[in-house]
């Protein structure tokens, strides 16, 4: 058992920055704006750490796909107490196009180059909202999943998590090796502070290329267009109900 | 004059503060002016335990920050994700 745990985090932009759709519709701008590493993947890390602080695993290794910038990414994550970073090189189109399926080929990949016995995700990204990666991941490797975790304790050889999900709590027991998605009461992550940065320096960051990997990045999915939501209409105040009605029949609602 | 022994932490805490600054809400040039002042406003104090008590009241104002950042975000992912 190598007691290794491989954590994926994703740069993203940051989380209170306004989004804005690019003018060709294509995209959203992200040059020049502000990225950080995704909260959900923050509550990943820092349950790994949690669990190498208790002794439970031997090694946190932080994971992410992506061009040089995400390798900043992964130094938040050392900061934060993981031991060492695997940098995916994904640039350009390739990382246009860089989808849950892809990233999960990857991980797949490296949690059998790695021996690992536990991949800890976030359970989504705050910008695609994807929510997928952790379940493909498992799919592919074929081991047991605990998504949605607001608690996680390790049991042995096995894991008891409890899942956020619709209508409250389930608490399922799994096998390991097994994948694990973070919900957002799992932990309270660290903030990674400059003395912790500073100390993770020394921290080392692998780097290594998909195809190295034997994984294919070609995205099944196209973008067609993005856009703006609609803009909210402003309500309209009526003074009886029979207003009311007479309004919501003019509309074709009733 | 001859430096105090207790520089280097105060020059310690004064990076740190700073860092911990570039997230401020009302923005980190407001921070960093701020923090600028507060450390300016003390530099002839000479008294040990006097420097170590302010060094200790800067170090609650980094946990104050911290706490400040997460709940911002926090209370962002509750919103935007969960249902009340």
């Amino acid at each position: 058992m190598s007691g290794r745990v491989l954590v994926g985090v994703k740069r993203v932009i940051d989380y209170a920055v306004k989004i804005r759709v690019k003018a060709d519709n294509t995209g959203v701008v992200t040059d020049g704006v502000k990225h950080s590493m995704n909260p959900f993947c923050e509550i990943a890390v820092e349950e790994a750490v949690k669990l190498k602080e208790k002794k439970l695993v031997k090694e946190v290794v932080a994971v992410s796909c992506g061009p040089q910038q995400s390798q900043e990414t992964i130094r938040t994550a050392l900061a934060m107490g993981a031991d060492r970073g695997i940098h995916v090189e994904v640039s350009g189109k390739d990382y246009e196009t860089l989808g849950p399926l892809q990233v999960s080929k990857i991980m797949a990949a490296l949690a059998k180059k790695e021996d690992a016995q536990l991949i800890i995700l976030g359970k989504q990204a705050i910008d695609d909202d994807c929510n997928q990666t952790g379940q493909m991941t498992a799919a592919l490797l074929d081991w047991p999943q605990g998504t949605f975790a607001s608690e996680v304790t390790l049991d042995g050889d096995k894991i008891k998590v409890v899942r956020e999900i619709d209508g409250g709590l389930e608490t399922i027991k799994i096998n390991t090796p097994a994948v694990l998605t973070a919900d957002l009461r799992l932990n309270t992550p660290r903030y990674a502070t400059l003395p912790n940065i500073m100390k993770a320096k020394k921290k080392k960051i692998a780097n290594v290329k998909p195809a190295d990997l034997g994984v294919n990045l070609t995205s099944r999915l196209e973008v067609l267009k993005v856009e703006d939501p609609p803009q909210r209409q402003a309500g309209m105040k009526v003074e009886t109900v029979e207003d009311l009605v007479g309004k919501l029949k003019e509309a074709g609602k009733v | 004059m001859m430096a105090n022994p207790l520089r280097p932490e105060v020059v310690r805490l004064y990076k740190n503060l700073l860092y911990l600054g570039r997230e401020y809400p009302k923005g980190s040039d407001y921070f960093r002016a701020r923090l600028r002042a507060a450390f300016t406003k003390n530099k002839s104090v000479q008294d040990p335990e006097q420097i170590k008590a302010m060094i200790a009241r800067g170090e609650y104002v980094a946990q104050e920050l911290e706490a400040l950042y997460y709940l911002r975000k926090y209370r962002a992912m509750k919103k935007r994700y969960y249902e009340e």
